[in-house]
């Protein structure tokens, strides 16, 4: 259905209040040295939680820029144990395990928008069934990657749907120093291809563009790029202070927007939430991020892997190499 | 050369119906030199994708395929068209085994022709291979006859990691031997003694190890006595085979097309330092381009090594004999 139901409604509340609780975790770990530089998600969670809850995630592939990990539960609880170990920056942190159809953080920015053509077009050489939903930012669209692959997307018209969240800021930069153009959704012009733009505040108009934007693709019509409108209401990340360059009269302004709090009073005006519910699911978010944070923790680590998975075996320079660390580091054959 | 390659393409596309074929003019042209002649008629327009002018988008969207399973043969138009790609070729395609722990591997083949030597614009000749070398993650290969050429593409598209196998322009209609007709395959990351020699070793790789054989047969008539090392592939590089006849020569010359500095011949005779320093008689001379951009034609002829300049460096190891 293009619109979502009562329980769909239900469980995209529950991600967008989980993603929010644990980004507030992951922030407290950082400050502690616990783990590395986070990218908050906060004012990204309805766009971001929309968005796959109207995907299907045995067909559908997601490829996330950095921001969105948190946001992407309904693709099973891999995502939040892979992402805690990449949070450490251990290396299994890359490998989302097989089948979960979801690539790791990228942090080259838009860097992933060839990537999802060139699979979204190898899924359908392959007549396998199923899109790739790209993220990425107002900021990465400047990217020349952004417009060779939406160029390439439109010609082959590859099941692909190009997400862009439009957060208002690129670190510092806001969207009129990024773009001369009215919308960041009218670039689709120039590949031929549709451009919707939704309130990304509003998880309901984002599922719903997102659904159609899918039913296109599946149907061989090709790709669609969705803007989504949201304000980022953090830092870009940890090691930001943005009091130094966002106006506070307009981040109050787009706190009164709050997409987490508007469809907690939706829901719960609706019947479908209640402040009972939303302590059980805060409480269990928190519990389920610190079990992921202790796992990733005891996830064993060895000399060896520095060198593993460069290429399928080493190469004889390499085989050099690792035997150099092993001595050096005194763990020989504890891989 | 130019026939080895699209016949290799040929025989693999027919082996393996994972692959895909992507690129600038490589359908309905057959790619500017014809290396992709006739596929698009046999295997259609899926498999042999006229792609957009988008050097980024080709690496980019390669890596996608793989990520579907298939098994991408990209061609990048000229070596320094690749300069648009670097940061999908550099920043993705060789880190992805990595990165993701082998959740995705870059099976991915990229062709690109380069080299010197007849008188293309701008940015068509560049030898960027020890740029390349740097990456860690990408395979770099380099054939330097017709019958390499089909044995080491054969092996680079069946190769699970990614390979840069770079053709030299000269080479394409300038170098002829017997291929074998059958299949045919070269291991990537072992070197090829082409011709043996006991007082000194040139060392080389793609076109200049054509011009390397014939300095070291003129050679013969000086009573030097030069053997040709081709390294066929720099990453992996053979270090034994590189060790093993520098140990046994006592002196070598390594020629490369690229810029002296920072060029592969370097890591060449760093090498030569780490394994068998004790073992020469003399110091290793470098050929190699010079330390200017890739020089407009009518200065081609000064800027390319030459079988005088390979001569006289081989003649300045044997100095102190």
């Amino acid at each position: 259905m293009a619109k979502p139901n009562d329980k769909q409604l239900q469980m995209i509340l529950e991600d967008m209040v989980i993603a929010r609780t644990q980004a507030s975790r992951l922030w407290n770990l950082q400050r502690q040295g616990q783990v590395g530089t986070i990218a908050p998600i906060d004012g990204h969670e309805a766009a971001v939680v929309g968005a796959v809850h109207a995907l299907e995630t045995e067909s559908d592939w997601v490829l996330p820029q950095y921001r969105e990990p948190l946001g992407l539960r309904r693709y099973g609880p891999e995502v939040l144990d892979t992402f805690m170990l990449y949070n450490l920056g251990h290396p299994a942190g890359g490998h989302i395990p097989d089948p979960v159809k979801v690539a790791p953080s990228q942090i080259s920015l838009g860097a992933s928008i060839p990537h999802a053509v060139g699979l979204a077009w190898g899924m359908s050489l392959k007549d396998e069934p199923g899109v790739v939903l790209v993220f990425f930012g107002d900021g990465a669209s400047s990217e020349g990657d952004f417009y060779e692959a939406g160029n390439l997307a439109g010609v082959l018209k590859a099941p692909v749907i190009l997400f862009c969240v439009n957060n208002q800021w690129a670190i510092s930069t806001p969207t009129h120093l990024q773009t001369a153009a009215d919308s960041f959704a009218s670039k689709a012009e120039a590949f031929g291809i549709p451009g919707v733009t939704v309130d990304g505040n509003d998880p309901i108009a984002v599922y719903e563009a997102v659904f159609n934007a899918r039913k296109r693709a599946t149907s061989g019509k090709g790709p669609t790029l969705i803007e989504a409108n949201v304000y980022r209401l953090g830092a870009h990340t940890t090691a930001d202070d943005p009091t130094r360059y966002v106006p506070s009269d307009e981040l109050s302004a787009a706190q009164k927007k709050d997409p987490v709090h508007t469809f907690i009073k939706d829901l719960t005006a609706r019947g479908l939430w209640s402040d009972t519910k939303q302590d059980e699911i805060e409480t269990a978010a928190l519990e389920r991020i610190d079990e992921a944070f202790e796992k990733a923790k005891n996830t064993p680590l060895s000399a060896n892997s520095l060198m593993d998975h460069c290429f399928v075996s080493d190469t004889p320079r390499q085989l050099r190499q690792r035997s150099f660390l092993m001595d050096s580091t005194g763990k020989s054959n504890e891989h | 050369m130019l026939e080895a390659i699209n016949e290799t393409l040929h025989s693999e596309m027919a082996r393996d119906e994972r692959i895909v074929l992507l690129g600038e003019d490589i359908g309905r042209n057959g790619g500017v030199f014809r290396a992709t002649e006739g596929l698009i008629e046999k295997f259609g327009e899926s498999r042999v994708v006229d792609t957009p002018i988008s050097e980024a988008a080709i690496a980019g969207s390669a890596v996608g395929l793989a990520m579907a399973g298939l098994i991408p043969v990209a061609e990048i138009q000229f070596l320094g068209f690749s300069y648009q790609a670097m940061h999908q070729i550099a920043g993705q395609i060789a880190r992805l085994r990595y990165r993701t722990q082998s959740r995705f591997e870059s099976q991915i083949t990229i062709r690109a022709p380069f080299g010197g030597g007849v008188r293309t614009p701008e940015l068509h000749s560049d030898s960027l291979e020890a740029q390349f070398a740097n990456i860690p993650g990408l395979k770099i290969v380099l054939p330097s006859t017709a019958s390499d050429a089909k044995g080491l593409l054969t092996s680079a598209i069946r190769d699970p990691d990614p390979v840069l196998f770079l053709e030299p322009l000269r080479g394409y209609r300038g170098i002829r031997d017997l291929v074998p007709d059958e299949e045919h395959i070269v291991p990537l990351g072992k070197a090829n003694l082409i011709k043996k020699g006991d007082d000194v070793v040139i060392i080389s790789w793609s076109y200049q190890v054509e011009l390397s054989r014939r300095v070291a047969e003129s050679l013969e008539g000086d009573g030097i006595s030069a053997a040709v090392l081709d390294l066929r592939s720099i990453v992996p590089l053979d270090i034994e085979a590189l060790t093993q006849i520098v140990s046994h020569c006592g002196r070598a010359v390594v020629v490369q097309e690229a810029p002296e500095t920072g060029g592969f011949a370097s890591e060449i005779i760093a090498t030569i330092n780490d394994e068998c320093f004790w073992s020469l008689e003399a110091p290793v001379v470098r050929v190699s381009g010079f330390d200017v951009p890739y020089p407009v034609g009518m200065l081609e002829n000064f800027y390319v090594p030459d079988e005088s300049r390979i001569r006289s460096a081989v003649l300045k190891t044997m100095e102190n004999d």
